[in-house]
C-alpha cells in the first residue's frame, strides 16, 4: 500500500481517485466524534462537580476534555499520556510503556514462530498423507469455532503451577490461535499447482522431495503471506488476553487489567493505542517482507 | 459395499472392543509396561482403521468421528494410567462427572453469557454493520475512506475496548453485549461492502437495460451476489462474539457467566468444571457456525462451491 502510495505520481486526479483524502475525512470525522463524545459522556461528571455554581458551556467543554479519571478521555489527553509513557519515560522503567510493549511483543513473536511452524507442518502433513487430511483438517476447522480465548487464564494458571511461568505460556495462546490461517492457507497454497505442472514434474521424474521444494513450496509462498498477516494480528491479541490472568505484572494486557482496577481510563486508552500501534507495525513488518520476498522470487510487482 | 470400507469398519469393531478392554483395565487399578504395548498396537490398528476408511467415500465421513473419539480415549488413558493430577488435566470421563453434576450452573452461566449478550450483540453488530455498508454503498468517497480505516481495525486487538465497556455500561450483560458489538461491526462491513461490489459490468447493464431501480439492482441482483460474504462475515463474528463476550467476562461480571465461571473455576483449582464450561463454550460455538453454515447452503445454493463434483 504505502510503496503503491509512493510510485504513484501526485497530483489532482490522484487526490481525487486515491485514498488518501476519503481516508483522512474519515479519521477526522472519527475524532471529531471522539471529542463530542467525550464531553457528551463527561459532561454529568463535570456538573456534579460544579456544585449548583453557575457555569458556562465553554468552561463545561474545556473541563470535561480536561479530567483526571475521566469516562472517556479526549484524544489529546490519550495521546498526552501516550507521549508521558512512551518518550519521556525510560524504557527501562516499569512505568514506561515501551516495557510493556516489548513484554507483549516477545510473547506475540515467540507464538508466531511456534504457530508458524506448527501450521506448516500440518499443511504438509495434510497436503501429503490422505488420512490427515481425512482426520484433522475437520478438527482444525473445528477447533476455530470454540473460543480457544475462553482457556488462556487456564492455560496460563496450569503451566504456572508446573513452573512454568512468564514468557511460554502466552506464546503458547499465541501458537494456538495463529496456527489455523496458516494451516488452512498453506495446504490451499501447497494445492494450488495445478494438474498440468504436477504432471510435467511426473514427466521429469521428479521425487517427491523435489515436487514439494520446486513446485509446490514456491506456488504456496503468496499463499503463506496472505496467512502470515492474518496470524500475526491475532498473534499480539492471544498475547494480550494471555496476560489479563497473570495477576497484572507487565504486559500491554496488564496494563488493561490494572487500568480497570484503578478507573485509571487514560491508562487503558493510551495501553489500547500502543496494541494498535504494534499490531500495525507488525503487519507492515510482514509485508514488506513479503514484497522483498514474492520479489526476490521474481514476481511482477 | 467397498473392500476398503468393510476392512475399515472391521477394523474399527477390533479398535472399539480393544478400546473397552483397556478402558476396563486402566480404571481398574495401576498398569504395567505391558498395557502401554497394548495401547501401542492399538494405535497402529487406528491407523490403518482410519487410513482404509479415508479410501471409501462413505467412511471417509467416519474418519473425523473416528480420529475425535480415538483422542478422547487417548486422552482418557493417559492421564488415568499415569495419574497426572486432575488440577493439571482432568480425564474425559471427570469432565462429564462434572458436567452432569453441575447443569444447573452451566445452564445458568450459558444463558447469562450466550443468550442475553453473544446473540443480541452479534445481532446488533452485524446489523448496524451491514446498515452501514447499504449507507455508504451510494458514496464512493465514503466507501474509498471507511473501508481501509475498517480494515485497520478489523487487525486491530479491539478485545482491549473490553475493561472500558464494563466500565461505560456496567457489570451485567449489556457491557458484553456491547463488546460483542464493536467486534462485529467492523468484518460485517468490511464483507459486505466487499460484497455488493461482486457482481459484474454485464449482470448491472442487463439490469440497467430492464430499467430497474437501485433499490431493484440491489434487491434481485448485488444483495444475493453478496450473500457469500455476508455469510463469511456472519461466521467469523459468531466466533468472535463468543470470545468478546467471554474476555469481557474477566473484567468484571455478576457471579454467573461462562467466563466468570472459567476464571474463578481456575483460580479454585476446579480444574473439571473449568473444562466442563469449556465444553459448554465450544459446543455452543461449533453448533452456531454449523446453523449458520446450513442457512448459507440454503440461501446461497446457486454458489459453484456446492456443485456436486
Amino acid at each position: 500500500m504505502a510503496a503503491a502510495a509512493v510510485r504513484a505520481p501526485v497530483g489532482a486526479r490522484q487526490l481525487h481517485t486515491g485514498r488518501f483524502l476519503p481516508v483522512l475525512t474519515v479519521t477526522l470525522a472519527i475524532l471529531a466524534i471522539w471529542y463530542l463524545g467525550a464531553v457528551w459522556l463527561n459532561a454529568p461528571q463535570v456538573i456534579d462537580r460544579y456544585d449548583d455554581q453557575p457555569w458556562t458551556w465553554q468552561q463545561l467543554v474545556q473541563d470535561s476534555w480536561s479530567m483526571e479519571r475521566p469516562v472517556l478521555p479526549a484524544p489529546h489527553q490519550v495521546a498526552e499520556e501516550f507521549n508521558k509513557t512512551v518518550f519521556q519515560t525510560a524504557i527501562t522503567s516499569k512505568r514506561s510503556l515501551v516495557y510493556h510493549a516489548w513484554i507483549t511483543l516477545s510473547a506475540t513473536l515467540l507464538g508466531f514462530a511456534l504457530g508458524t511452524l506448527l501450521g506448516i507442518l500440518l499443511a504438509v502433513g495434510i497436503v501429503h498423507m490422505r488420512i490427515l487430511d481425512r482426520a484433522l483438517l475437520p478438527w482444525v476447522i473445528a477447533s476455530q469455532t470454540i473460543p480457544i480465548l475462553a482457556i488462556a487464564p487456564m492455560v496460563v494458571v496450569v503451566l504456572g503451577s508446573v513452573g512454568l511461568t512468564g514468557l511460554v505460556p502466552k506464546s503458547l495462546i499465541s501458537m494456538y490461535l495463529c496456527f489455523f490461517p496458516i494451516t488452512i492457507g498453506m495446504v490451499k497454497g501447497l494445492r494450488s499447482p495445478d494438474v498440468l505442472s504436477l504432471e510435467l514434474m511426473h514427466t521429469w521424474n521428479a521425487t517427491p522431495a523435489q515436487v514439494f521444494w520446486k513446485l509446490r513450496w514456491p506456488a504456496a509462498v503468496p499463499f503463506l503471506f496472505a496467512s502470515l498477516k492474518v496470524a500475526i494480528a491475532i498473534s499480539l491479541v492471544g498475547a494480550i488476553v494471555g496476560e489479563m490472568p497473570t495477576g497484572a505484572q507487565a504486559g500491554i494486557g496488564a496494563r488493561l487489567l490494572s487500568g480497570s482496577y484503578y478507573g485509571q481510563t487514560v491508562q487503558i486508552w493510551a495501553a489500547l493505542v500502543m496494541g494498535s500501534v504494534m499490531a500495525g507495525l507488525l503487519i507492515a513488518v510482514v509485508s514488506a517482507a513479503e514484497r522483498f520476498t514474492l520479489r526476490a522470487m521474481g514476481a511482477r510487482p | 459395499m467397498t473392500r476398503h470400507l468393510f476392512t475399515g469398519l472391521l477394523l474399527s469393531l477390533l479398535l472399539l472392543a480393544g478400546c473397552w478392554w483397556t478402558l476396563g483395565q486402566v480404571h481398574a487399578g495401576p498398569v504395567g509396561g505391558g498395557f502401554w504395548l497394548v495401547i501401542l498396537s492399538l494405535l497402529v490398528v487406528a491407523w490403518f482403521a482410519m487410513d482404509q476408511l479415508a479410501a471409501d467415500a462413505i467412511g471417509a465421513r467416519l474418519v473425523p468421528v473416528l480420529f475425535g473419539a480415538w483422542i478422547l480415549f487417548l486422552w482418557e488413558v493417559v492421564v488415568v494410567g499415569f495419574q497426572v493430577p486432575h488440577v493439571l488435566l482432568p480425564p474425559p470421563s471427570a469432565i462429564g462427572q462434572a458436567i452432569r453434576s453441575h447443569l444447573d450452573m452451566l445452564r445458568a452461566d450459558f444463558v447469562q453469557t450466550f443468550v442475553r449478550a453473544v446473540v443480541p450483540g452479534w445481532l446488533m453488530g452485524c446489523g448496524a454493520g451491514f446498515v452501514t455498508a447499504l449507507l455508504i454503498d451510494r458514496s464512493p468517497f465514503l466507501q474509498r475512506g471507511l473501508l481501509p480505516v475498517g480494515n485497520l481495525v478489523s487487525a486491530l486487538p479491539i478485545i482491549g475496548v473490553a475493561p472500558i465497556m464494563v466500565m461505560w455500561f456496567g457489570f451485567d450483560w449489556q457491557s458484553k453485549a456491547a463488546v460483542v458489538v464493536i467486534m462485529t461491526f467492523f468484518p460485517m462491513l468490511v464483507n459486505t461492502t466487499a460484497g455488493l461490489s461482486q457482481t459484474s459490468a454485464i449482470e448491472r447493464d442487463l439490469m440497467h437495460s430492464y430499467a430497474a431501480s437501485y433499490v431493484q439492482t440491489l434487491v434481485s441482483l448485488r444483495l444475493p451476489a453478496a450473500m457469500p460474504f455476508i455469510f463469511n462475515a456472519l461466521k467469523i463474528n459468531a466466533t468472535l462474539a463468543l470470545i468478546g463476550a467471554l474476555v469481557a467476562e474477566f473484567f468484571g461480571t455478576p457471579i454467573v457467566g461462562m467466563g466468570f465461571r472459567i476464571s474463578t473455576e481456575v483460580g479454585r483449582m476446579n480444574l473439571d468444571v473449568v473444562w466442563a464450561t469449556i465444553a459448554v463454550a465450544a459446543l455452543a460455538g461449533s453448533l452456531s457456525y454449523a446453523l449458520l453454515a446450513g442457512i448459507e447452503r440454503m440461501v446461497t445454493f446457486w454458489h459453484p462451491s456446492y456443485r456436486r463434483r
